[in-house]
């Protein structure tokens, strides 16, 4: 034991309700780990995936077909009134029914989506719903006279989209942005109830282990959801004063 | 794209019997008039009578109902009308300029010709800061349109459109959303261009501009153009009562 370590065990001996087990017993501390490194995967495979299907979604929302638009309406409609448990515990016991399974060794029955998958999915589709409103509104705030502009430059539509209107939309849509990707790393804790062994699911496991953990579990959970929101808003907020410009936005 | 048999000694553009309505109300009842190469046309009027429409009509920005508009004998009322070969050779500068607000003033110049054009960014950015001398704005080509005055931006949309070398270019009220210290700068871009023989048109309300450098006046009035002549006979003769009480009432 060094003497990290050491302090630790010493605390636990002296103030047993500060059991700080993950910190002087290794199996504890790879739980910690892997239940850290979980989080950090379900949230930036998400934070990624929504901010694509908002884009996507909120391009689609200006195509000419209606049925598209219906299409789009309906999937916002639906992950954004819905309560993201709801939609995890659907998408993993009843969906997670019909997907179908492979066999590695001829003998196990293995879904070709696990919990992990379906946490990914159901996660980014449910913060991907609010990115579609996000973007459409930061597109609906471009006048429409920069496009004409734009139009009497010889661009074409996609031209349009690309060099003038999304530059314009995403530097409004950032700080909405900023605030749905923050809930969608809190919401990622949510996938304990579907056995995803992320950060909060591991700190249960353990102070159900050793109840004397509990109130170490407890407090380290608030830092570590503190220090990991933390980087995200401030590269948020750093890439917000980046590509702010002069006059335009507030 | 064909030229259409198309001489230089034939007006630059035609326009024939032009109508266009939004929904019922019908806002050009019938617009004749040619532009020949180098000519500086003023369409002045009240508002509401349909001078911008007509304009924004010329680059296809608003489709018309009837009629003929041949741009380099074009015909711009056509459904397989190549709209960008078309805006390539009309540009336009608008009431509000319109700057793209998240690029400098340099890059704002240099985005069509690189982007739509494909041209060697070394050769556009040349040529842009030339623009930028030419409209008097050496010192902000690095500037965001956010923190140059009305004026300021206005002559950057100048050199905007000037960027593309186009043929012709379309003024819409460019100085009407501008303080008034600031109209004077923006005239003066303009006045430079027409004595180069840049072919323009311009929807106006500086009567003395229009009169100092037309070639020729339109007066326009609920749709259709009441009477036009050129700058010396127009403002001492008019003889429609409507074109009189206009110009007592702006003069």
């Amino acid at each position: 034991m060094n003497g990290f370590q050491q302090y630790f065990y010493d605390l636990a001996q002296e103030y047993p309700r500060w059991n700080f087990i993950f910190f002087y017993d290794p199996t504890q501390s790879d739980r910690v780990i892997q239940g850290l490194w979980m989080t950090l995967e379900l949230s930036v495979i998400c934070v990624i995936l929504s901010v694509v299907i908002g884009i996507l979604g909120a391009w689609l929302q200006g195509a000419p077909s209606k049925t598209v638009r219906i299409i789009v309406q309906g999937y916002i409609q639906f992950f954004r009134n819905t309560p993201p448990l709801v939609q995890l515990l659907f998408f993993y016991f009843a969906l997670g029914q019909f997907t179908p399974t492979y066999s590695p060794d001829g003998w196990l029955e293995v879904p070709i989506i696990s919990n992990v998958g379906w946490a990914i999915i159901s996660l980014s589709f449910f913060a991907g719903a609010f990115n579609v409103e996000i973007f459409r509104a930061g597109i609906e705030s471009v006048p429409e006279s920069t496009q004409e502009a734009a139009e009497a430059l010889c661009m074409n539509r996609a031209q349009i989209f690309r060099y003038v209107v999304f530059p314009l939309a995403f530097r409004v849509s950032l700080p909405a942005l900023n605030n749905n990707l923050v809930n969608l790393v809190k919401t990622t804790t949510q996938a304990l109830a579907i056995a995803v062994p992320e950060l909060l699911y591991q700190m249960i496991s353990i102070y159900n282990d050793y109840s004397t953990a509990q109130y170490a579990c407890m407090l380290v959970l608030f830092v570590a959801y503190i220090v990991l929101v933390g980087i995200l808003v401030f590269g948020m907020n750093h890439w917000e004063r980046k590509i702010k410009v002069p006059g335009y936005g507030n | 794209m064909t030229t259409h048999n198309w001489t230089p000694d034939q007006p630059l553009i035609s326009i024939r019997d032009v109508h266009k309505s939004f929904g019922d109300l019908e806002v050009l009842k019938g617009i004749t008039l040619d532009v020949r190469q180098g000519e500086v046309i003023c369409i002045i009027g009240p508002s509401g009578s349909g001078k911008s429409t007509l304009i924004r009509c010329i680059n296809a920005l608003n489709p018309i109902n009837s009629g003929s508009i041949k741009v380099e004998g074009q015909e711009v009322n056509d459904p397989k009308l190549d709209k960008l070969a078309l805006r390539k050779k009309v540009g336009m500068v608008f009431q509000q300029y319109n700057l793209f607000p998240h690029k400098t003033a340099l890059e704002n110049i240099m985005m069509a010709p690189v982007k739509v054009l494909n041209e060697p960014v070394d050769e556009v950015e040349q040529r842009a800061r030339k623009l930028m001398k030419r409209v008097n704005l050496i010192g902000k080509e690095d500037a965001y349109p956010g923190e140059l005055s009305g004026g300021q931006q206005q002559r950057v949309a100048i050199a905007r459109s000037l960027a593309m070398n186009p043929d012709v270019i379309l003024f819409d009220e460019v100085t009407a959303a501008l303080d008034p210290e600031t109209v004077n700068e923006v005239l003066l871009a303009i006045k430079d261009l027409a004595q180069d023989g840049m072919t323009c048109i311009l929807v106006t309300h500086e009567m003395g501009f229009a009169r100092e450098v037309a070639d020729h006046i339109y007066f326009t009035d609920r749709g259709v153009i009441v009477e036009h002549g050129p700058p010396a006979t127009f403002f001492t003769e008019a003889s429609d009562p409507r074109t009189q009480e206009f110009l007592s009432q702006i003069l």
